[in-house]
């Protein structure tokens, strides 16, 4: 029987300082086997082991169809993650996964894809927003909509601005708090859906962020006519096994390490905001 | 596999243990009382058995004593369900080794599994195994540990005749009748035991026996004192499945009220034979060359189960109480089409405020004037 809970080696081969406290490793599996059979979904995680610390849930960035190594950004908050923070090129950790549920990609085609984020730069969107540009032919428009406390949050400012240069996507930014040098909207991420022009016909809504900022968007979404069935988001708890055993991830009825991190809003309405679930 | 019922008599309890342990099962478990509780020990004869024990459980309470006849099994569960022998309460699920270079090699920790017999599990239990074999190995990613463990066990159930007043098996559907999952079943007469098998090789340990068939009175006799067993429950749950009735109460002041009792301290958890929450963690050498990584039982009564880093999803007492409830009583039908409550009523007689899952769920079920 295969044990699930065992990780593989895997080794950093590239390290990006995204700000003092995020970091981006690029990991490559040593055995070329376990390399070959590996295949990821945007929105699935991984459990990253650090010798001797722990485990933690973390976010595939990369794209599934690249070969080359797995991407994770990763923001340093404690043990773990502060451990990790200290890898170089070259060194070890360990891997399990992927796990979990992604977007619903085949859903999304020929769609418009409209992205809402909050906190600092959601790294499950981040996979979904570079899947969607690597394949800019199968979907309508990009709209992409985050919400930051503070003006310097935005770990992907380079990033978006890139991207807001790109045909056919648009790139709404909000902070709660504006600044000098902050050329965007002021306040909440629900601001920017009356600027967006969303068509409630056409458009897919991927969600991800504090679960009160996805509450209040969604509101705010289906007071636009989205449809409710046209709504995912993607949502964290503590987690300890990743595939199902251990019990934290628990919502209500769901496993989010197997039945999310990415739901179908319909599915989970019935728990999203009841404080304890 | 419906098998004869044969007569074990009492005098030929030591052959049964021989004959276990000549088919292989080097470890043989039995309850025993010591330290005022009755839990499985190892046994090395029928004379290590609770002979004329009796228990008194009520909310927050256990207490073993003494009554007449020779009678081995003649109480209900103690504080240790079957669940520590399958779904070990601490082990190492993996070793990594770290060599000159900081190359990391993962290893099986290579724990071997005793054959082990148990004499006298009940019917609550084996439902509650049951329940576990689901989430551990009917799941799509099944634990090689916890398989390893059930293989190696052999069981040995012993019918209930003389269930506590926390008791509601009955209810429940779970008891006091063994009915599957067991590889010998036994029925406690006062001269010996109408023994069925449930299993081929429960049939070939009794088949070392050379037994004679139990007669119809004796069949009759066991049949009637289980049926008296579960018409003597004095506790019950109203419905096997309250998940929409629970869903429909997230928000009832009862909550409050439980919660204001609670002293969080997941005793219930810890004696529940289903509850299935665990956490990780690693446990390196001091020279560094090494780490264990292992897994302990969880409770989610504790804080850092649902913790987050900058919150805890469950801050307050009463939502820790719900979503135990919740999950054991309605959640549960969702993930494993059925309640996640095999009515032992452990967490009754050892919550050590004597909260009573079956009179909560009456306080719940109430209609409010809200
Ligand atoms: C599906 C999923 C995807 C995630 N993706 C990313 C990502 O791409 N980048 C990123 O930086 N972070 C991500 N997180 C959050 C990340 O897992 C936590 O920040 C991390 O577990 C904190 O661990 P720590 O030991 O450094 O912190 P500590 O505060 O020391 O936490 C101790 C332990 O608690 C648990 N824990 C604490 N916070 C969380 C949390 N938010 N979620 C789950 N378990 C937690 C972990 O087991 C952790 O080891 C994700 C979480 C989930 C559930
Ligand atoms: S919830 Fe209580 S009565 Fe039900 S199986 Fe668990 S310990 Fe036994
Ligand atoms: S219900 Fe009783 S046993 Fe369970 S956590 Fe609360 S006080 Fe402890
Ligand atoms: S993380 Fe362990 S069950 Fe989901």
């Amino acid at each position: 029987m295969h044990d699930p809970d065992r990780p593989v080696e895997v080794e950093v081969v590239d390290r990006v300082e995204e700000t003092p406290t995020i970091y981006t490793l690029h990991l490559r599996f040593t055995d070329p086997a376990v390399a070959g059979s590996y295949r990821s979904r945007p929105g699935q995680f991984n459990m990253l082991y650090l010798y001797g610390v722990g485990e933690v849930p973390i976010s595939i960035v990369s794209d599934p169809d690249f070969d080359g190594p797995v991407e994770h950004t990763i923001r340093s908050v404690g043990r773990v993650t502060r451990g990790m923070e200290r890898l170089r090129v070259g060194d070890r950790l360990g891997l399990r996964g992927p796990y979990g549920r992604g977007w619903p990609l085949e859903a999304a085609e020929d769609r418009d894809v409209v992205i809402v984020t909050g906190g600092l730069g959601c790294a499950p969107v981040v996979s979904m927003i570079r899947y969607v540009l690597e394949r800019r032919e199968r979907f309508g428009r990009l709209t992409i909509l985050q919400g930051v406390k503070h003006t310097d949050d935005l770990i992907w400012r380079r990033q978006y601005e890139a991207w807001q240069r790109l045909p056919n996507t648009q790139v709404l930014l909000a902070a709660d708090v504006g600044g000098p040098n902050w050329p965007y909207s002021v306040g909440k991420v629900t601001v920017l859906f009356d600027r967006a022009g969303i068509d409630p016909e056409r458009s897919i809504v991927m969600l991800c962020g504090p679960e009160i900022m996805m509450k209040a968007s969604i509101d705010r979404l289906l007071a636009l006519n989205v449809p409710p069935e046209a709504l995912w988001l993607s949502i964290e708890r503590n987690m300890q096994c990743g595939v199902g055993h251990c019990g934290h991830c628990q919502v209500g009825p769901h496993f989010v390490c197997q039945d999310g991190p990415v739901f179908h809003y319909p599915v989970l309405r019935p728990w999203l905001g009841v404080t304890g679930f | 596999m419906q098998s004869t019922a044969l007569f074990l008599p009492r005098s030929s309890l030591d052959a049964l243990i021989q004959a276990l342990r000549a088919c292989g099962y080097e470890r043989v478990l039995g309850p025993v009382a010591r330290d005022g509780a009755i839990t499985l020990q190892a046994l090395d004869s029928a004379s290590d058995l609770p002979v004329g024990v009796r228990d008194r459980q009520e909310p927050g309470q256990y207490r073993l004593g003494h009554g007449e006849g020779e009678r081995c099994f003649a109480w209900a569960n103690g504080p240790q369900a079957l669940k520590p022998l399958t779904f070990a309460p601490r082990e190492t699920l993996w070793r990594c080794e770290r060599d000159a270079e900081g190359g990391l090699v993962f290893r099986d920790a290579g724990e071997r599994n005793v054959p082990t017999a148990v004499i006298g599990v009940r019917a609550c239990d084996l439902a509650a195994l049951k329940i576990q074999e689901r989430h551990f190995l009917k799941a799509p990613y099944p634990d090689p540990r916890y398989a390893a463990r059930r293989e190696s066990l052999f069981l040995v159930a012993v019918h209930c005749s003389h269930p506590a007043s926390t008791c509601f098996c009955a209810s429940t559907g779970d008891g006091p009748r063994a009915e599957t999952g067991f590889d010998l079943a036994l029925s406690e007469l006062d001269d010996g035991f109408v023994v069925t098998s449930g299993t081929e090789r429960g049939a070939a340990v009794v088949e070392r026996l050379e037994l004679d068939r139990a007669s119809p009175a004796q069949t009759a006799e066991a049949d009637a004192e289980i049926e008296a067993a579960a018409r003597q429950q004095v506790r019950a749950l109203p419905s096997r499945n309250l998940r929409d009735a629970l869903y429909a109460r997230l928000e009832h002041p009862h909550w409050d009220q439980v919660g204001r009792r609670c002293l969080s301290c997941g005793n219930c958890t810890a004696v529940c034979p289903t509850c299935f929450c665990h956490a990780e963690q690693d446990e390196p050498a001091l020279d560094g060359s090494r780490t264990d990584h292992l897994r302990q039982w969880d409770s989610c009564f504790t804080a850092v189960h649902s913790y987050m880093g900058h919150f805890l999803v469950r801050e307050e007492t009463r939502l820790r109480y719900r979503q135990w409830l919740t999950h054991k009583l309605a959640s549960w039908h969702d993930q494993y089409d059925r309640s996640g409550c095999v009515g032992c009523g452990r967490c009754i007689a050892w919550c050590p405020v004597g909260i009573d899952i079956t009179a909560e769920v009456e306080a719940l079920l109430e209609p409010t004037d809200a």
